[in-house]
């Protein structure tokens, strides 16, 4: 349910879907004058429509001292504007049979419904009407910071391995605002204001900081009109300020972190290094870190799990995560969790020596082409989740790329080479760019 | 013997707001059952498969024995060990998952059109020929066993089995189809073997189908990979009671937000006011943002992210349950505001315009679900799996149109116990103590 935000550079469980671009080709994207883009993907088979709205701005994107209030203003949304009841919001998609939500992220935040395709003119005039109309009260303020401190004690207090993610995106992140959590520190979103609420959004909120995607059983000159009709009319905020942050400095030196709870029944290692995200017109190093992950960590067949699993059980699991999509640097992700009676300090040797005999023997070119294999296919199985792919550019244009490195990425992939993929390894698999942490017992003993 | 395939139904609708749905019901050459929509804009099929019984068909003493069977079916069959058997599936870029649950084990596939034959194969491997090889059962063992002991330090965890143990004390329905560290320890390879013969017959199938797939493909598909399985399964467990008392169980686990879970008796599916019960439960926990409790707890008190109720009418016992979670000092609000509402609703019921909201929501969102192969390939073995006619999809929503607010109003006096409603709340919670009414 609601109002959820998803934790993207944390380690996370779901790989992310791999591309149908290629094949899919009933894509339309264009501007309005205000700046407004808006994307339409046609699916007809459904009367069914998916209306969303990406803002480009995240928790990345919150002043210094107000972490959590991109995550706070995206519940407010659903509070009064000038025409709405607090509640109306939900209450008419509700009453139009449909279903609505948001999330926040990083790099943005978004909004969306679900509802019949006859129904896509109120839920753009709803959602054009919050993007500069939105009227908050004290009231508001005080009952919603409490809604979202439960969702920070269900989220992260009451999980320490989401408590352990936090310190280690802390430590990884120096300098850049991903080493602060989406949903904020405690400490900080116990003071959240009106003030602070309403200066992110009258930064942030406006058409030419907006991306709009339409999905299903729509007509590409219809919601043209209709986005006229209703974004269309707002100006453009001709002092959104540029999408600028502090960068991370080249990191030199090797980071650990030890943490330690009561609550782990499960010791773990995880191990992060910084790596380069994909970048509008410049992917392959980024789709040759797809494919690394894959080879490294992903399933039965994957190379840490033979070593580790199949050859020596010293572990009952092993992954590797690489997300990619981002706008600034992002990580590489590696997890091992040990065998019973097997020490966190060798559950990272055998992952250490296995990345370097990786590193010296290469990859499987049999492998390769089952991963391509199944990256092909995922193309044909994304095309029955319109939704899903509504959802992959929206998330790639509020991160910086274009419609059309959305469409070029899956024969990027496609292209990469063993060569490319063993440099991306060098590169990144470095220990002095790496943080390495140990989930531990409250009462194991550092080894 | 002649007839390659009878199509004995076809069965069409079209909803106001999603795309028809043609599902032909099928019987297979060999006597098998399934029902089937052709989808042939995208080339793969999604096939459903569920057998009736799940873990609670684990033997005496064998707590965990489905499950564990269950996540091995992928871990080698035939001549193929674990690595061979993934190696084969991710050339054809076949997509298989087995799931074991309370009353049913699943199984759900996605192939290409492409190489068809070769994924069914290999399904069929892994349903006939599982290897239940020494290391693998030891890999897979170790990883439930972990599964296990995390759930033991995981607050909602904890709530839901001991809420379950409350709720169906020994039936299989009180404790963990998973097992326990102790149960799934002692499984051995013959426990298994037993196991997978006990699950995989023909007494107890339900088949789904969506896709680029022809009536007479289907056929001899599900001949070729179901055929030969047994006639008859292990015997599925009689109805489980209802043991719930009214009041709170406090377990003490050190974490700054409670969690939980609650609920009492329930209805049935098959139950005449059923679907007032159902708009019943929009109004008054149901997952929306409309509910009154999400109204009273979140919206107006800002004590919980989230709270929810739900009907859950398993196949041998209904059950009303919900869920709630608040820092250890606010839980006890929270929950007092929930058993208002259940007072509140039982008393005085609920207004007319509430029930024509949850209608309009419920009537609204049911289409939606349609959206994927997979997702319908679901909906048609629930369907069948639950016993309603094929002719559901179309009239489902005019069932639900015609619960009136005198319906929902009767049920609710009825169904809400508010002196039967029973809380589990783990974590510290201020000012709640054990009780029962």
């Amino acid at each position: 349910m609601a109002r959820v935000f998803s934790l993207v550079a944390a380690v996370c469980l779901f790989a992310l879907p791999l591309s149908a671009e290629g094949i899919d080709d009933a894509v339309t994207s264009f501007e309005l004058d205000n700046g407004l883009q808006v994307v339409v993907i046609e699916d007809h088979r459904a009367p069914v429509v998916q209306h969303m709205v990406w803002y480009r701005a995240g928790s990345a994107d919150e002043p210094i001292g107000a972490s959590g209030v991109a995550h706070f203003l995206e519940h407010l949304l659903f509070k009064a504007t000038d025409t709405l009841a607090s509640g109306e919001f939900s209450a008419t998609v509700a009453a139009n049979g449909g279903q609505d939500n948001a999330f926040t992220s990083y790099d943005y935040t978004a909004y969306f419904q679900r509802v019949a395709a006859d129904r896509l003119a109120l839920m753009m005039q709803m959602e054009s009407d919050r993007m500069v109309n939105l009227r908050l009260t004290e009231h508001n303020i005080t009952t919603e910071r409490d809604v979202i401190l439960e969702e920070r004690n269900m989220r992260i207090e009451n999980n320490p391995r989401a408590l352990f993610n936090e310190q280690m995106n802390a430590v990884q992140y120096y300098n850049h605002r991903y080493g602060v959590p989406v949903i904020g520190w405690k400490h900080e979103m116990e003071t959240l204001s009106l003030s602070d609420a309403l200066g992110f959004y009258r930064t942030y909120y406006s058409p030419n900081n907006a991306i709009v995607v339409v999905s299903g059983d729509v007509d590409p000159d219809d919601v043209r009109k209709l986005a006229q009709e209703t974004y269309g009319q707002i100006p453009a905020n001709p002092d959104l300020p540029e999408r600028m942050r502090t960068q991370e400095p080249p990191q030199t030196a090797e980071r650990r972190l030890t943490y330690k709870d009561p609550r782990v029944a499960q010791p773990y290692v995880s191990r992060s290094y910084l790596a380069p995200e994909r970048n509008s017109g410049d992917q392959q190093q980024a789709a040759a870190l797809v494919l690394l992950a894959r080879i490294l960590g992903d399933g039965t067949t994957s190379y840490l799990t033979e070593r580790l699993q199949f050859e020596q059980q010293v572990a009952i699991y092993s992954a590797a995560f690489y997300g990619g999509m981002s706008l600034d640097d992002t990580t590489f992700d590696l997890l091992v969790v040990p065998s019973e009676g097997v020490s966190l300090q060798t559950a990272e040797e055998a992952l250490d020596t296995a990345l370097a005999d990786f590193l010296r023997s290469g990859v499987d070119p049999e492998h390769l082409d089952r991963i391509k294999m199944q990256l092909r296919a995922s193309q044909i199985y994304a095309l029955d989740n319109v939704d899903g792919i509504a959802n992959r550019y929206g998330r790639a244009l509020a991160s910086g790329l274009t419609v059309a490195d959305v469409q070029a990425w899956p024969d990027i992939l496609q292209a990469v080479t063993p060569d490319q993929i063993m440099a991306a390894a060098r590169e990144v698999l470095r220990p002095e760019r790496s943080v390495t942490g140990w989930l531990m017992k409250a009462d194991e003993v550092t080894q | 013997m002649r007839l390659i395939l009878a199509v004995l139904t076809w069965f069409s609708l079209s909803f106001a707001a999603a795309a028809e749905v043609e599902i032909q019901d099928i019987t297979t050459p060999a006597g098998l059952d399934a029902w089937l929509v052709e989808e042939h804009s995208i080339p793969f099929t999604a096939l459903e498969l569920r057998f009736r019984g799940g873990t609670s068909l684990d033997a005496p003493g064998k707590r965990g024995a489905v499950y564990l069977m269950t996540a091995l079916l992928e871990e080698g069959a035939a001549d193929m060990d674990a690595r061979e058997f993934a190696r084969a599936q991710e050339t054809l870029a076949a997509a298989f998952s087995f799931d074991a649950s309370d009353d049913s084990v699943s199984i759900s596939a996605r192939f290409l059109t492409e190489n068809r034959d070769a994924a069914l194969a290999l399904l069929r491997a892994a349903i006939h020929e599982p290897r239940f090889d020494p290391d693998g059962v030891e890999r897979v063992r170790a990883q439930i066993i972990a599964s296990l002991q995390n759930d033991a330090k995981d607050p909602d965890s904890i709530a839901r089995k001991v809420f379950s143990r409350l709720a169906f004390g020994d039936h299989p329905y009180g404790s963990d189809g998973e097992g326990t560290v102790e149960s799934v320890a002692a499984l051995t390879r013959a426990d298994l073997v037993q196991a997978h013969r006990d699950v995989f017959a023909r007494d107890r199938l339900y088949i789904g189908a969506v896709g680029d797939i022809t009536p007479e493909e289907l056929g001899a598909l599900i001949d070729d990979l179901l055929g030969a399985l047994p006639a008859e399964g292990r015997e599925i467990p009689g109805p489980a009671e209802v043991l719930l008392t009214g009041g709170d169980t406090v377990v003490e686990f050190e974490t700054p937000q409670s969690v939980a879970v609650f609920g009492q008796a329930g209805i049935e599916r098959r139950d005449p006011d059923f679907f007032a019960a159902y708009v019943l439960n929009q109004v008054l926990g149901g997952g929306s943002f409309e509910s009154r409790l999400m109204n009273e707890v979140r919206e107006k008190r800002g004590l919980t992210y989230g709270v929810y109720s739900y009907l859950a009418p398993k196949d041998l016992a209904a059950v009303y349950l919900g869920s709630v979670a608040s820092a250890n000092d606010r839980i006890a609000e929270a929950v007092q505001v929930i058993r208002d509402e259940w007072t509140r609703a039982a008393t005085q019921g609920v207004t007319e315009q509430e029930v024509e909201d949850a209608k309009t929501y419920l009537t609204g969102a049911y289409p939606l679900r349609f959206d994927g192969n997979g997702q319908i390939a679901q909906i048609l073995a629930g369907m069948q799996m639950e016993g309603l006619p094929i002719d559901y999809v179309a009239t489902r929503n005019d069932q639900v149109k015609a619960v009136t607010v005198e319906d929902v109003n009767r049920v609710a006096a009825d169904l809400l116990d508010p002196d039967g409603l029973r809380f589990v709340i783990v974590g510290q919670p201020v000012g709640i103590t054990e009780s029962t009414n």
